[in-house]
């Protein structure tokens, strides 16, 4: 399957990257700007770097922050919302209100601004995405827990004097994971996306680091002469999105979930 | 009726109530110190004082919320450190030109995402239907980042039909607007796809089909105006990726906007001016969602006649 391929493949350059001979940051003074040969599939860059070696390194960087910050907003996002249905009350109430709260920035602009105010770096982008991205978890935990909640299994449980975290964890975390597995697959194409966007932005890890938002964006400003610095890391980014897109609608046709969308 | 339009909009206003709270602790929670940053190692001690003191910085924090907040009352959003102008002035000389490149490109969506969606729910499963799902998926994949050069690649630089950035003849719209506009199309074509599939599995679909009416009527008159309403709500909803989305491509095509401005103010630290262009798009945001839930129910009978 074409969307499986792409992301194990990703995922496996991210963790093996380390062991190939890359130098993503040699420059070749005889190389620069060169546009890619039968030799160098993808050309060099303005500084003379191999834009294979730096593409390569740049799905690391992708992987690192798309996999931590889908690992913390699901976890956070997840844990705050099932307690905000199950508990109810004044604290569901408050939560409820951040969420709204949250959800009435749009998209990346909230990400921009707290990724600006926190200065550049990769750490920081991880910290406003997830900023950002715990709240769809959150709500989507928050509707599937209060819809789970009045069921007899759990009444039973109740009655027979469970205490709450264990139900939640074994009776109420299985029942409504399968929707929070398709919104943390939909979060991996956002992220990777969102990554990309903020480096591009010049608010992500910094130069030399190698990252496919920075290529981009350094390409931008050589596309007469050297058109290849920006296809390259456009089209590999491209990949893993749609990759992680297609797995995503492909779960949810699996699972038969509704109501989710592809697209926040 | 009258009550639910009520309780929207003390909702939305409590939304915004908690949008400025967010904006103004943004600045205030994150670590580092402004003045700081402002001035750079090397200043006196007495210059960071008296700029702590014009920034207000020096008062509790309450306090600043508050005059924060009186200022906003007052349409005063601050001080930008960079040029000393309100951040109220330079916002308005660029927030035409934000809501010309959101217009068109909203425009873009629709024309291209109505009669998409409708094929592609018309002709379900067949190759009309595959391909325009596809191209979808591609749409809602290929980040604007990316689009927008492309673009700019082909039409400015290599058929050097179209400007390749700034706001100076009227066809510099063009490219942001299919930038920005490609995903919006995407999103939209698969709803209107889904919810027209939906809409044409009724009864009553059946029913006028059973009575004879002729099939273009039926998809005018029956199915559409019900697959509209839920159109019109995600329209509401994607709106908001619209915005965020326009800070990008803004940047790519150097589109005089708020977008472009945010970012600007953002590499050059102007705290207020980035406060300001995020207050203003979220408030934007939540006027627009609120107002597509209103108008949702004015299209609605069902919600309309609703006690």
């Amino acid at each position: 399957m074409f969307s499986s391929a792409i992301l194990v493949s990703w995922g496996a350059l991210a963790l093996l990257g380390s062991w190939f001979p890359l130098k993503p940051n040699e420059m070749l003074l005889s190389q620069i700007l060169r546009p890619p040969t039968s030799h160098d599939w993808l050309g060099f860059d303005d500084y003379g770097r191999s834009i294979a070696d730096r593409l390569l390194m740049g799905a690391r960087t992708s992987f690192v922050v798309a996999f931590a910050v889908v690992t913390v907003t699901a976890g956070f996002g997840t844990a705050v919302g099932i307690l905000s249905g199950w508990l109810g009350g004044w604290w569901d109430l408050v939560m409820v209100r951040l969420i709204d709260v949250f959800l009435a920035f749009p998209g990346m602009l909230l990400a921009i601004a707290l990724a600006g105010l926190l200065g550049p770096g990769v750490d920081n982008v991880v910290v406003a995405l997830a900023a950002v991205g715990w709240v769809s978890f959150a709500r989507l935990a928050r509707a599937q827990a209060l819809s789970v909640k009045e069921r007899e299994h759990i009444q039973a449980a109740q009655s027979l004097g469970v205490s709450s975290l264990v139900i939640l964890y074994r009776h109420v975390l299985p029942l409504i994971s399968a929707p929070l597995i398709i919104e943390a697959t939909f979060g991996i194409a956002s992220v990777v996306a969102a990554e990309a966007g903020l480096s591009f932005l010049g608010l992500g890890g910094q130069p030399p680091a190698p990252s496919w938002g920075g290529m981009i964006r350094d390409g931008t400003r050589y596309m007469l002469v050297a058109p290849h610095m920006v296809i390259a890391p456009g089209i590999a980014m491209m990949l893993v999105v749609l990759a992680a897109n297609l797995a995503g609608d492909w779960m949810r046709d699996k699972l038969d979930v509704r109501g989710l969308s592809g697209t926040n | 009726m009258i009550s639910g339009l009520l309780a929207r909009t003390a909702s939305a206003a409590l939304v915004v109530l908690g949008v400025v709270c967010a904006v103004f602790f943004l600045t205030h929670l994150i670590p580092g110190d402004p003045v700081e940053v402002l001035l750079g190692e090397s200043a006196m001690v007495a210059e960071r004082e008296q700029l702590r003191q014009r920034l207000g910085l020096d008062r509790p924090l309450g306090g600043q919320w508050l005059a924060y907040v009186a200022g906003l009352l007052k349409l005063d959003l601050g001080t930008s450190l960079f040029s000393q102008q309100p951040v109220a002035a330079i916002i308005a000389q660029r927030i035409g030109a934000s809501c010309f490149l959101a217009l068109a490109a909203l425009g873009v969506a629709v024309a291209v995402a109505v009669p998409t969606g409708i094929v592609a729910a018309l002709r379900k499963d067949t190759l009309w239907d595959q391909g325009a799902m596809g191209l979808a998926l591609l749409g809602v994949s290929i980040p604007n980042f990316w689009l927008g050069p492309m673009l700019i690649l082909m039409f400015s630089l290599s058929l050097g039909w179209l400007p390749v950035s700034g706001a100076e003849s009227p066809a510099s719209i063009i490219l942001p607007a299919i930038t920005l506009g490609t995903g919006l199309a995407a999103v939209l074509s698969r709803n209107i796809r889904s919810a027209l599939l939906e809409v044409l599995a009724e009864d009553y679909i059946r029913t006028a089909r059973a009575k004879g009416i002729a099939p273009r009527a039926v998809l005018l008159r029956h199915a559409a105006a019900n697959a509209g309403l839920t159109v019109v709500t995600v329209l509401g909803l994607q709106l908001g990726a619209l915005l965020g989305g326009a800070v990008i491509t803004e940047t790519v095509f150097d589109w005089p906007g708020i977008g472009s401005l945010m970012v600007e103010a953002i590499l050059r630290r102007d705290y207020p001016v980035v406060q300001g262009c995020v207050l203003l798009i979220s408030v934007i945001y939540v006027a627009i969602n609120t107002a597509t839930d209103l108008v949702y129910a004015l299209l609605d009978p069902r919600i309309r006649f609703a006690k």
